[in-house]
């Protein structure tokens, strides 16, 4: 099973790269585009074939070290 | 030799794209006694590459000097070796990065430095400092800001995560390196002179060890890429180039020295560009043996690898050993303890052929000798540099304030601060880091010790342009000279060679050209090149870079009490020129900056002038007589008072002569340095200056927070480091 | 002095912080790899600067889980002083003795230079030598010494008096202008900033010699 996990940073957390990115998009001409945020994208290949089991294996993942949840969220995606 | 034979699928067509010409493919043939089949192709076309064989080069480089007393290790190994006395030596080495660095700025610069590092830690150094030279296009340029940015951020990613400082360096502009960047990285290591390690695999059947990180397809045919021209299309050929891990590099590092510290090794090489066909080729060519790998045994990052992917993939990270039979389990060990690969895929052999197995069967069998001694030699015709005339100084229109123009003149792209740069790289690491950039040399302490060494890249490409004899003469002059500034005695050097298209004469003859007036520098001063590398064919549509041959020297402090800055220190004190001051305004900075003209000949070098007045200069700080010392180069007199003045928060009046003000204040003469000095302490040089030959001015007095000529045309020193510090932020913050 | 220097595979200040410790101390502190399960008994811990593990995912993330850090959490939970310099601090963050996370410093370049740093608590084991409102210089080299916390914590961290040092111009947009935080015990301090590279005239400064007297005199 494949485990696609999305680590986006909290709302209110200054996100210096989205800014950056921000403003390059203004300067390159794409009017419009407001509020950038980057954030991390991983993937994994489980063994696990169990849905509700893999979920809690990849949650205790991203508390124990895919996500600092001071300030990041996370987002997680399975594919059976 | 009419009709070739063909095997395996190739046409002409498929000798062409792997940049083999007609008659080097027959040579092939001739060479084998057959067809080479696809995986025998492209090993040669890498090793017959300009890139792996300096097949336009070699026969100019010969004329180099290369030997001296202190000269451990020549050109032909990984880096060059120098003597500092007490069984230590330094290892250092230059290389270009060009091509790659043009398509990915963070990741081609990333992997040369990447790259220069490992050829010094395989010869058994701890890198101990980088340098880098770096030409850019012209600001105005839409790529040059994105270039200049990614290549900083890529040098400093890398070498940061290695813990190496990053102690200076140079930079120039100019429009002729719009299409055709120039990464040029140098690493110099410390090496204990009883434990350098070198790449010769001497002895048969001993075990042939990769280790490092995986193989994958990334930047294969990179060192064929590296002998092309580049067109429009260049993006497109984004995929061949590869990817730096300075975390595995770091671990590599840290391995290689570790098992260095043990018997086990008989010769090790890093993979570089051609990966593991160069360094296993190069490797049993010096060894005088051959090399028989079983190519299943390769760490393969990526499924169904082939061999003829395996032997010409450039991922980075990857060394090549071979190891005393019996010692594979304790060199296991420390690789183990590290995380990286390790494994025996090879064998040496008696054969003198590099034998590739894979699944069972024979897949490639190639003499040793035909793809290095055999491969082609050109003598390429080139034609001489038409010599440029001697501008007059009446051909320029003085300034009408001085104060103004220096202002100007410190604060354009090619002399403005490189601060915005330098920060960006980690230059106090390893904690001894005694002069950070922006000195005439960078000076590192050698660790538990109070000796230090001394290095400096420079090279003027519009003077190798103007005249590439002057030019290379002036490259390695004002190399020892920056060396000689900060009290070091100049013990060699390594050079980068970046031209244009050799098959092109008059390209040609501005390579040798370039290499005639370095190697007349390197014998006159006793200054002898231990290693380098070439890149030719830096050209885009046709256009080629301005002739630029860098050069990075070394050089040793033996009392680091007696080294010497540029910063002006004490108010009353008095500014003594040593050398003469002509006037030569023909393409000089001030020429180019307030006058648009780039035309007439370079300022010449006397290299036994040069050789007399640097040695006097040493003798000074030696002897502790002088209190700052700055070597007078682009820009002149003023310009080398003003960044005296700036690096010190002290201003001086300069006495000029009243006609020519601008000849004698901007001109950019050789050989010369600003000394500064006590009123007691000047009588005694200018006579002991007398006495050696050497020309020695009082050029003015230290004091007040400006600069001022003959009392007037006044310029505080805070606004010429306003102007100084201000261009590059300002043009790296300008919206694209 | 017995003192232990926590080695990552991708440190690269270690041998600069065993040097500082040796000259100050007359000491030579064990180097202890980062896959050892043991410490051997000290009194003083330093986390260096470096990459650890290349700081891939999160700068110092992967260090924070290494075995050896789950006896430097026990050590510094038993009251042993814990000094964590630049990626060091890093680690101290994302292993939870010490709150907030360094990010991305706000001009998104690496910055190496000298910065200044006002001494704001001058009465901890590590900084008992300067004095209150002392301005030091201090080189900075890193990519993420940008501190952010919430405003809970930034507020403890005020009321109590856990800000060590303050610099005096930002260079990388630090909440606050944080350069150098304590726990809430005292006995762990993480800085940015390099106290290792300034022990020296010939390396251009002695600013950072004193907080390893504090620390050798505080143990001793």
């Amino acid at each position: 099973m494949k485990a696609r996990v999305h680590i986006t940073l909290k709302s209110g957390v200054l996100d210096p790269q989205g800014k950056a990115i921000e403003h390059s998009l203004a300067d390159l001409g794409f009017a419009g585009v407001g509020d950038v945020r980057q954030g991390k994208y991983i993937e994994l290949d489980l063994t696990e074939t169990d849905p509700e089991k893999a979920r809690a294996d990849v949650t205790a993942m991203c508390e124990k070290l895919l996500a600092n949840t001071v300030i990041e969220n996370y987002v997680i995606d399975l594919d059976a | 030799m009419s009709e070739l034979p063909y095997s395996d699928g190739i046409t002409p067509e498929t000798v062409t794209e792997h940049g083999l010409t007609p008659d080097e493919y027959a040579l092939i043939v001739e060479k084998m006694g057959r067809a080479p089949n696809t995986t025998e192709l492209g090993i040669f076309s890498v090793m017959w590459s300009e890139h792996c064989s300096y097949k336009s080069s070699r026969k100019h480089l010969a004329g180099l000097p290369t030997t001296g007393p202190q000269v451990i290790c020549g050109p032909g190994e990984n880096a060059g070796i120098v003597d500092l006395g007490d069984g230590q030596a330094a290892v250092f080495k230059m290389e270009s990065h060009n091509h790659p660095s043009y398509i990915e700025p963070y990741q081609g610069a990333a992997t040369g430095v990447g790259g220069i590092m490992r050829d010094v830690f395989t010869m058994g150094a701890r890198p101990i400092a980088n340098m880098n030279a770096l030409r850019f296009g012209d600001p105005s340029h839409d790529k040059t800001r994105h270039l200049l940015s990614g290549v900083v951020a890529g040098i400093g990613g890398y070498g940061n995560c290695m813990g190496v400082p990053t102690v200076g360096g140079e930079v120039n502009f100019h429009k002729r390196y719009n299409g055709n960047i120039l990464v040029n990285a140098m690493t110099v290591g410390l090496v204990e002179t009883d434990k350098i390690f070198y790449s010769a695999a001497k002895g048969v059947g001993n075990p042939v060890v990769y280790v490092g990180s995986k193989t994958g397809r990334d930047g294969i045919h990179g060192a064929t890429m590296a002998s092309a021209e580049f067109d429009d299309d260049s993006d497109e050929k984004r995929p061949t180039v590869q990817v730096g891990d300075p975390f595995a590099e770091k671990l590599l590092l840290e391995a290689c020295l570790e098992l260095m510290s043990s018997d086990a090794i008989i010769a090790i090489q890093d993979m570089g560009a051609a990966g593991l066909t160069s360094s296993s080729v190069e490797m049993a060519d010096k060894g005088g043996v051959g090399i028989h790998f079983n190519l299943d045994k390769v760490p393969c990052r990526e499924e169904a690898m082939l061999p003829y992917e395996m032997m010409l993939s450039e991922s980075q990270e990857r060394m090549l050993m071979v190891l005393k039979p019996g010692k594979e389990d304790d060199a296991h060990k420390v690789f183990q303890k590290w995380g990286l690969d390790f494994a025996v895929i090879g064998i040496t052999t008696d054969t003198h052929h590099l034998v590739l197995e894979f699944k069972g069967e024979i897949v490639a069998d190639m003499p040793v000798d035909a793809l290095t001694d055999a491969a082609p030699i050109y003598d390429r015709p080139w034609e001489p540099t038409p010599k440029r005339d001697t501008l007059p100084a009446d051909t320029f229109a003085e300034p009408a304030d001085y104060g103004a123009t220096l202002k100007q003149l410190v604060g354009c792209p090619d002399l403005a601060s490189r601060r915005w740069i330098w920060q960006q790289y980690d230059h106090t690491v390893m904690g001894d880091t005694v002069q950070t950039p922006g000195g005439d040399a960078a000076i590192v302490r050698i660790h538990g010790t109070n000796k230090g060494v001394a290095i400096s890249t420079d090279v003027t490409p519009r003077y190798c342009f103007a005249d590439p004899h002057e030019g290379g003469k002036q490259a390695v002059a004002e190399t020892w000279r920056n060396l000689t500034a900060v009290g070091a005695t100049p013990l060699g050097m390594t050079d980068c060679l970046n031209f244009g298209n050799p098959e092109k004469p008059d390209i040609m003859g501005q390579f040798v050209g370039c290499l005639r007036g370095m190697g007349e520098a390197g014998d006159a001063l006793d200054f002898p090149i231990v290693s380098g590398n070439v890149s030719l064919y830096n050209e885009t549509n046709g256009e080629a870079i301005y002739p630029t041959p860098a050069i990075g020297g070394v050089g040793l402090l033996k009392d680091l009490d007696k080294r010497m800055d540029m910063a002006l220190k004490d108010s009353g004190e008095l500014l003594i020129v040593i050398g003469d001051t002509k006037g030569h305004l023909g393409s000089s900075i001030f020429a180019r900056e307030i006058h648009g003209n780039e035309d007439g000949a370079p300022p010449p070098v006397d290299l036994g002038t040069e050789r007399r007045n640097g040695d006097f200069v040493r003798s000074l700080i030696e002897g502790k007589r002088v209190s700052a010392v700055h070597d007078v180069a682009d820009g002149g007199l003023l310009v080398t008072v003003a960044e005296m003045a700036m690096a010190g928060g002290i201003g001086a009046n300069i006495d000029a002569p009243r006609d020519t003000t601008h000849a004698y204040l901007f001109g950019e003469d050789q050989s010369r340095y600003v000394i500064s000095v006590t009123a007691q302490g000047a009588e005694t040089i200018i006579r002991d200056a007398e006495n050696a030959g050497v020309p020695a001015t009082i050029l003015g007095q230290v004091g007040s927070d400006a600069i001022s000529i003959n009392g007037q045309h006044t310029v505080t020193v805070n606004s010429l480091r306003g102007s100084h510090e201000r261009w590059m932020p300002a043009f790296m913050a300008a919206a694209s | 002095m017995k003192s232990a220097v926590i080695v990552f595979p991708a440190s690269n200040c270690d041998r600069d912080a065993a040097v500082a410790l040796e000259a100050v101390s007359g000491a030579a502190p064990h180097m202890v790899w980062h896959g050892e399960t043991d410490l051997p008994p000290v009194d003083f811990i330093l986390l260096p600067g470096g990459f650890s593990y290349g700081d891939y995912l999160r700068s110092g993330a992967m260090a924070a889980r290494s075995p050896i850090m789950r006896e430097v959490i026990k050590a510094a939970h038993n009251g042993t002083p814990v000094l964590g310099i630049c990626n060091g601090f890093q680690v101290l963050t994302e292993s939870g003795l010490l709150p907030g996370v360094l990010m991305r410093n706000a001009g998104l370049t690496f910055v190496c230079k000298t910065v200044h740093l006002r001494v704001e608590n001058n009465e901890t084991l590590f900084t008992r030598h300067y004095n209150k409102g002392d301005q030091i210089a201090v080189p900075v080299a890193h990519h993420d010494g940008n501190y952010f916390a919430d405003a809970d914590t930034l507020k403890d961290l005020e009321d109590q008096n856990r800000i060590a040092f303050r610099y005096v111009d930002n260079p990388n947009g630090s909440q606050n202008d944080i350069a150098g935080i304590l726990n809430a015990n005292g006995n762990v301090l993480g800085m940015m900033p390099h106290p290792e590279r300034v022990i020296a005239p010939i390396l251009g400064g002695t600013d950072g010699a004193a907080m390893f007297e504090s620390i050798l005199e505080a143990v001793a």
